[in-house]
């Protein structure tokens, strides 16, 4: 629908039920921001300023990781994600879309069953298997589960993306002298540029998100990612320091937010097939 | 460079897309595949440019065998039946594009890029982008593409199908007439007949993935070899009447049997007669009745019913004929064709008292 197709009236009715609708989240995340810079929550209501919430910017919390360490952590785990699973997921979609070769069918079918499993009851396996190879409580072997684990969706869905680029385009490339991996990387990757981008952008995000995988396997505090602090943060048992969590989470968030605004436009594009026009 | 098919054929799994083609290209030969939609025409133009493999027989470039060579080995420049331009690269990078395979110097690209865009002018849209080109536009862009590297052996799938007709002929004539001063190699694919007659030094005819025929315009049109040909070649079609030799005689329904100069073996056949071999006439040899006429500008087209037979004959404009009235219609025995009514082999007749 074109922005025309709606009238003045019309286009106020629904920015008005917009606003309406998403209020109770802009107000949650209003009180959130503000709460974390109040020396004290009485109920709901905030009192007093303060910094001291943010004390975890400049000291480490005892008994707690390093919250920047752990920024770093998920830094890079959410960029090794969105990095891997794009470049691997990208030329396994173009295979599928574009070659023929015995056991095609099955991996195609294989990749969703994979991708239908809770990955929760892989865990057991997962840990055994990763300290096996000497994977387990390091950085290196999360990425790896996670990838393997959202592979197969993100081949799936670059594989609709080369599946839009029509054959022509290819052929006359070869004939205009390039070799398939050069067709690949110089007429198909660009093509489908907007598409990867964005799935890039899920990819991280998904990365950033990530909880479980992190919590149970790197138990260690140097490796500790965000949102494993956040957690250990906000179960405390003994106190639950809600001054603390609540800029935390403010911290946990902004880097997403950040992402997100900045790249909102592109990711709309995922479900336009991702192809340039 | 001339290019020769033999034998050659292409299965798709259980599909067979291309059978048994035998084809000479001579060096600097224009020649064009005709034939109805899937009759394999594009299977052939991608065997030769070498994105697909043949399954059986040889392909020969300049002497020299390529079945297993790729497309890049071949080095032939191409239009595809789409244009399949790159849609995220300027007309000037799409024309470039072939010569960036290997490192060339920047301004010597340019300055091919440049004259062959001149040569097809297109000059001044060389910033564009191919989305915001016409459809006309982009043809001539992919031809660029397709001569800029120069090569020996030039395929052009049905270059001209996305054209008005006016563009069509203008652009039809321009390849020709680059064809020729560059000398290239070239298998033009069509299934427009009047295209294919016009740009061709040989037509090549394909129907179910074989080649039925390989001649001149002229003697396509004059001497069509079978009956399928007859009915495909020409417009408005071909008329065909059933037809039988009796002692001697041929017999056309409704017409007075003519003695034959020459035996042919009894049986029934069918007459090809083309609308311009029909003429109104007082003692013509068939008589009709009008039901329909088409005005043509310089021509009509008059529709008129024999028996059970419909006939078209090419009038010129203002004859005095009426949707509804009785015509007799003269043929020219001369032009006639006769086919095997069963393999629709084109038979060789004259009559005794019109002698070819
Ligand atoms: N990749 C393929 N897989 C299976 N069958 C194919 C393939 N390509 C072509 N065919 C079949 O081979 C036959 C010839 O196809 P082709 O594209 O050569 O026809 P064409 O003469 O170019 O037709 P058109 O005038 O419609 O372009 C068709 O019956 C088609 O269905
Ligand atoms: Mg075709």
């Amino acid at each position: 629908m074109t922005p025309d197709a709606v009238g003045p009236h019309g286009r106020w009715g629904v920015t008005g039920a917009l606003v309406i609708l998403t209020a109770p989240i802009i107000v949650l995340y209003g009180w959130l921001l503000l709460a974390s810079f109040s020396v004290t929550i009485t109920g709901l209501v905030p009192h007093g300023l303060t910094l001291a919430n943010w004390r975890f910017l400049w000291q480490t919390l005892p008994n707690e990781a390093n919250a920047w360490v752990a920024a770093g952590n998920s830094l890079t785990f959410a960029v090794t994600v969105a990095v891997f699973e794009v470049l691997v997921g990208a030329m396994a979609a173009y295979a599928l879309s574009r070659l023929t070769f015995p056991g095609r069918g099955l991996f195609l079918g294989s990749t969703i069953v994979l991708h239908s499993f809770p990955s929760v009851t892989l865990l057991i396996a997962i840990f055994l298997i990763l300290r096996a190879l000497g994977l387990y409580d390091r950085l290196a072997g999360v990425i790896l589960v996670k990838l393997a684990l959202d592979l197969p969706l993100g081949i799936w869905i670059m594989k609709g993306f080369f599946d839009g680029v029509p054959w022509d385009v290819e052929m006359a490339a070869l004939v205009d002298g390039y070799s398939r991996i050069r067709v690949w990387w110089k007429v198909m990757l660009p093509l489908i540029r907007p598409g990867l981008f964005a799935f890039a952008i899920f990819a991280f995000l998904s990365g950033w998100n990530e909880f479980l995988l992190p919590y149970v396997l790197l138990p260690s505090q140097g490796s500790q990612t965000l949102s494993v602090l956040m957690a250990s943060l906000s179960g405390e048992e003994r106190f639950a320091d809600y001054g603390l969590v609540t800029a935390l989470s403010v911290f946990y968030i902004l880097p997403a937010v950040a992402v997100f605004a900045l790249t909102q436009r592109y990711l709309l594009r995922i479900f336009s097939g991702g192809v340039k026009g | 460079m001339d290019v020769v098919l033999e034998h050659v054929g292409k299965q798709f799994g259980r599909v067979t897309a291309v059978e048994g083609v035998s084809l000479t290209v001579g060096e600097g030969e224009l020649v064009a595949l005709l034939g109805p939609s899937g009759c394999g025409k594009s299977t052939t133009l991608f065997l030769v440019a070498g994105l697909y493999r043949p399954t059986s027989g040889r392909i020969l470039f300049g002497g020299r065998v390529v079945n297993d060579a790729t497309p890049q080995e071949r080095g032939v420049g191409m239009v595809f039946q789409s244009y399949a331009l790159y849609p995220h690269l300027t007309v000037f990078e799409n024309i470039a594009f072939p010569l960036r395979v290997r490192r060339s110097r920047g301004a010597q690209i340019a300055e091919r890029v440049r004259r062959v865009a001149d040569l097809v002018g297109i000059a001044e849209l060389l910033p564009r982008r191919p989305a915001q080109l016409s459809g006309g536009q982009q043809q001539r862009v992919a031809l660029c593409r397709a001569l800029v590297k120069e090569p020996a052996v030039l395929l052009l799938d049905e270059p001209l199908s996305n054209l008005d007709a006016r563009l069509r002929e203008a652009t039809r004539a321009e390849i020709r007439r680059l064809q020729r001063e560059l000398g290239i190699t070239t298998l033009f694919v069509s299934h427009d007949q009047a295209e294919a007659l016009s740009i061709a030094d040989r037509v090549g005819v394909m129907h179910g993935g074989r080649l039925i025929a390989v001649m001149t315009p002229a003697d396509l049109y004059e001497r069509p070899p079978s009956r399928f040909i007859a009915e495909f070649i020409g417009t408005p079609p071909m008329n065909f009447l059933e037809a039988r030799v009796e002692d001697g005689r041929l017999a056309v329904a409704g017409v007075m049997p003519r003695p034959l100069a020459h035996p042919v073996p009894p049986g029934t056949y069918l007459l090809g007669v083309r609308p311009e071999h029909l003429e109104l006439a007082a003692d013509g040899d068939l008589r009709a009745e009008v039901f329909l006429v088409e005005q043509m500008g310089r021509e009509w087209l008059v529709h008129a019913a024999c028996g059970d037979a419909s006939l078209r004959l090419l009038t010129g404009a203002g004859a005095a004929v009426a949707v509804g009235s009785r015509v007799s219609l003269r043929l020219l025995w001369r032009r006639a064709h006769l086919f095997d009514s069963q393999s629709g082999a084109a038979v060789p007749f004259g009559l005794a008292d019109d002698p070819r």
